[in-house]
Formats: C-alpha cells, sequence, structure tokens
C-alpha cells in the first residue's frame, strides 16, 4: 500500500450548537484510489471535504498530507496546492469574468510567470473540450459550461489529486457524458460526492457513505452499469 | 444588468490600448473639471464629441445617456441662478436672478458635458475585464480593481439571484401596489438578497483559498501599447495641456 495522501485521525467537527457531523472519523485516501461519497444531505460529506482541505477546522482530530500533520493555514496552502477541489456551485468558483484569467488564477497564484499561466490555462480549456471559450463573459456561459469551466480553473493548478462535490448536480445528459468521459481519462486519485450512481459507478470504484459521523464503506453494495435505459439508473436499488 | 452597450463596438477608439484610453480619459476630464473660464471646457467637449463620432457608437444609446445627464443639469438651472449673489438680471417676487449665477449654470453645464462626453468615447468603449486591468497597469491599488472586477462578475450574479426571488413572490401571488405588505415584501426580498451574497462572499473566498489564493492579486497582462496608441496618447496629453494653459492664461489675464 503506497503511503496515503491524506490521513485523518479521529477528526470530530460539529457545528456551534450542534451535534457533531463528523464524530471521531478516521479515513484513508491513497494515490490510486477512486471514492464515492454518497449518503443523505446533511450527513457531513462537504462538511468532510472541507476539512481535508483546511477551509472548515475539527475540534478534535488531525489531518495528515503526505504523512505530515497539517495545522496551520500555511500547511494547508500546501495541501490546496496538491489537491484540487471542486465546489458544488460554478458561480462560486469562477471570480474572474472572464473565463481565460479565471482559469489562469490558479496557476498564477503558484506562482508561474503570465505567460506560461497563459499557455497552460488554454492547454486546460483546449483538454475539456472548450476551445474558443478563453474570451467569453462567465454570466454569458450555460450552467453546463460554468461546471467545465470551474473544472478547468481546478484542473490548470495541476493538481494530483481531486475532490468534486456533486460534479453532475444540474447538469443535462449530455454535458454529463462529457464530463464521464473527461474524468473517466483522467489518472488521478478521486473523491466524488454524488447522488447520482450512474456516475459514481462509471467514475469511482469504492464506496463509502457518512453514517452517525463515521465513515461506512459499502461492502455489499455493488454498483452496475446500465447499458440499458432504466428508470432508477439515478437512484440507489437492488435487482432481484 | 450591465449591458455595456458601447464596449463591444468596432471603430478606431475601440483599437486603441485600454490603458491609453483611461489615461486620455483622465487626462481630459482634469482641465475640464478644473478650468474657471468657458473656453477650455468648450474645446474638450469639442473633442469629447469628435472622439464620440469616431466611436461609432449607436445613435440611440449616446441620446438616452445625454438625456440622463443633463437632467441633472437641469436641476441646477433651477436653483443656481438665483442662488449666486451678483448682478441681478431679473427679478420675479423676491427672487433674484444674478448674472454671475447664469455664468455658473452654463459653465457647470459645459463642463458636465465635455466629461461626460469624454468617459463616453474613451471609457464605456472599454469592456468591464479590461478596464480592470487597464487600471492595476495604471497603478491603481490591487484591491480595488479587483474590488471593481469583483463587482462586475458578481452584481449580475446577485442581479439573477433578486430575480429569482421577484419570481418566486410573484409564483405564490404577490403583486406589487403601493401599500405597506408591498414595502415590506421588497425589504424582506433585499434583505435575502444581502443575507446571500454575503453568504456567498464567504464561499467565494474559500474557493480562492482552494486555488492557492494567498493576499496577492495576479494578472494575466495582456497590453502591447504600439505606436499609434502613443500618438493619441501624446495628442490627448497635448489637448489638455493646451486647455489648461489656456485657462489659466485668460485668468491671470483678468487679474
Amino acid at each position: 500500500m503506497p503511503e496515503p495522501l491524506l490521513a485523518l485521525e479521529k477528526i470530530t467537527f460539529a457545528y456551534p450548537a450542534a451535534d457533531p457531523v463528523l464524530d471521531a472519523l478516521d479515513f484513508t485516501f491513497s494515490p490510486g484510489q477512486r471514492i464515492g461519497l454518497f449518503g443523505p444531505n446533511g450527513s457531513g460529506k462537504t462538511t468532510l471535504l472541507h476539512v481535508m482541505m483546511g477551509l472548515a477546522r475539527p475540534q478534535s482530530g488531525v489531518v495528515r498530507y503526505k504523512g505530515r500533520e497539517a495545522q496551520t493555514e500555511r500547511d494547508f496552502r500546501e495541501v490546496r496546492l496538491g489537491i484540487g477541489m471542486l465546489l458544488q456551485n460554478a458561480d462560486d468558483q469562477i471570480i474572474y469574468p472572464t473565463v481565460l484569467d479565471d482559469v489562469a488564477f490558479g496557476p498564477l497564484n503558484r506562482g508561474l510567470a503570465p505567460d506560461a499561466a497563459r499557455e497552460l490555462a488554454e492547454r486546460t480549456l483546449t483538454l475539456l473540450g472548450l476551445d474558443g471559450f478563453a474570451d467569453r463573459l462567465a454570466h454569458r456561459l450555460s450552467g453546463g459550461e460554468k461546471k467545465l469551466v470551474s473544472l478547468a480553473g481546478v484542473l490548470a493548478m495541476e493538481p494530483e489529486a481531486l475532490l468534486l462535490d456533486e460534479p453532475t448536480g444540474g447538469l443535462d445528459p449530455e454535458t454529463r457524458e462529457r464530463l464521464v468521459a473527461i474524468l473517466g481519462q483522467l489518472a488521478k486519485p478521486m473523491i466524488i460526492i454524488s447522488h447520482d450512481w450512474d456516475f459514481l459507478a462509471h467514475v469511482t470504484d469504492t464506496y463509502y457513505s457518512i453514517e452517525q459521523g463515521r465513515l461506512v464503506r459499502d461492502p455489499d453494495f455493488v454498483l452496475h452499469r446500465h447499458v440499458h435505459g432504466h428508470p432508477l439508473g439515478d437512484r440507489h436499488h437492488h435487482h432481484h | 444588468m450591465i449591458d455595456e452597450l458601447l464596449a463591444r463596438g468596432v471603430s478606431p477608439i475601440h483599437a486603441l490600448d485600454a490603458r491609453c484610453r483611461l489615461a486620455a480619459c483622465l487626462l481630459l476630464s482634469l482641465p475640464a473639471a478644473l478650468a474657471q473660464g468657458l473656453a477650455a471646457p468648450l474645446g474638450i467637449l469639442g473633442l469629447g464629441l469628435l472622439l464620440t463620432l469616431l466611436s461609432r457608437p449607436p445613435l440611440g444609446v449616446v441620446l438616452r445617456r445625454t438625456a440622463a445627464i443633463n437632467v441633472f443639469v437641469a436641476f441646477l438651472w433651477l436653483f443656481v441662478p438665483a442662488a449666486t449673489p451678483g448682478a441681478p438680471v431679473w427679478t420675479f417676487h423676491g427672487l433674484t436672478v444674478s448674472r454671475e449665477g447664469l455664468d455658473l449654470a452654463l459653465l457647470t453645464t459645459v463642463k458636465a458635458n465635455a466629461v461626460f462626453f469624454c468617459v463616453l468615447s474613451l471609457l464605456a468603449t472599454i469592456p468591464a475585464p479590461a478596464l480592470g486591468r487597464a487600471m492595476t497597469a495604471l497603478g491603481v491599488p490591487a484591491k480595488f480593481s479587483f474590488l471593481f472586477v469583483f463587482t462586475y462578475r458578481y452584481l449580475h450574479v446577485i442581479a439573477e439571484e433578486y430575480g429569482r426571488l421577484v419570481v418566486a413572490a410573484r409564483l405564490r401571488g404577490f403583486a406589487p401596489a403601493s401599500n405597506g405588505r408591498t414595502y415590506r415584501t421588497y425589504a424582506a426580498l433585499l434583505a435575502m438578497v444581502l443575507v446571500r451574497a454575503y453568504d456567498r462572499s464567504q464561499r467565494v473566498y474559500q474557493a480562492m483559498l482552494l486555488r492557492g489564493f494567498h493576499g496577492r492579486f495576479p494578472s494575466l497582462d495582456r497590453f502591447r501599447a504600439s505606436w499609434p496608441d502613443r500618438v493619441f496618447l501624446c495628442l490627448m496629453a497635448l489637448a489638455a495641456a493646451l486647455a489648461a494653459y489656456g485657462d489659466w492664461i485668460s485668468r491671470s489675464g483678468h487679474a
């Protein structure tokens, strides 16, 4: 087993005046893993990713990045340069009015020179089939285009691993297929939060849910791909 | 929301470097605003009109915006002539219109329109994202120009959010009228917009941190001033200097 990228040890996190959403939770995320994370709304999936990235600080427990304990904002800055995270809402992530500026934001923060950052941003747009989008205005993009542009912003940082929070939410079937193809090609470890079972079956191979503040691996849960039209394709169900 | 009706045209003005246009606009506005005589602002008004013509704007947009600015100017004509002491020209029911008052109102009108046409031809023709970059390039603090760029980016998002709230209210039978309940409803909608905008600002900041933001605003500089840009900026600087000098001469001539 290779050294884990991220390890969580006995993480407890509670929002003010509420029961803990994460309760002494243990977890490791290793190179090569493609994890699907599901569970009801409010079960702490997004919080878990935020704890990994240092956006939410747990009341107790340890976050380790490549074996080293991450505590300060500076430690987590290193985590964020190594692991990319895509937020649920693309409008939160696209901060510049024009696409190219936005995709270049991460590379520039990493310290790349403007010309190199622009080149990398353009290459990433091409990789996602977004040629010709460089000068498009963010507020004129469709929902699906915004999602792909925000993903380009994350991929342009050339992260070692990806955390994706409900990437297919609100996407039309065509954009969803594009996303499946893109993520299928990326040889990076990833954790994907999703309620879209069919999507998870295509791009991930290990499944967890959060129950009572703990991660539960789902051993008897078998995801199957739907080659035929299936009314339950996006729901959790059993075949008899 | 923000239409930028003039920013996406094709004209000799649009072809100029955004930094040069911004700098020229500032250079011309200063003597126009600070002049004491009528000649300098009149000259700059003429130049502004010429530049506006060169920028080939849709006539309707120009007329609408000129009317809007001159509504404010009209209010000046209501009060300034009577409120400024000086040689009486006309007396009506105890109100005295003075020569000095009329001069001042006329000067203000010419100044306002001179600056307006410079802004219309030189500033309004720059798309907001490029204006933000031009501001940074000209030495405006990065925080300030980013505030401008963020405002542009998120004004659309916030306006959409407000639109959705209004639709949601109307779908449940809300019809605006002139009564307390309508005002309370609008107040609640606006409060929701503020709360959501605050929440969003937190998420945007998180998204920036996730992409390695550490307090410095980077920029993809893409300005290249060619010789027409330099010639244009020199000409505008010359015109501004001429206007300032002329005004100074006429002032010291009187003294």
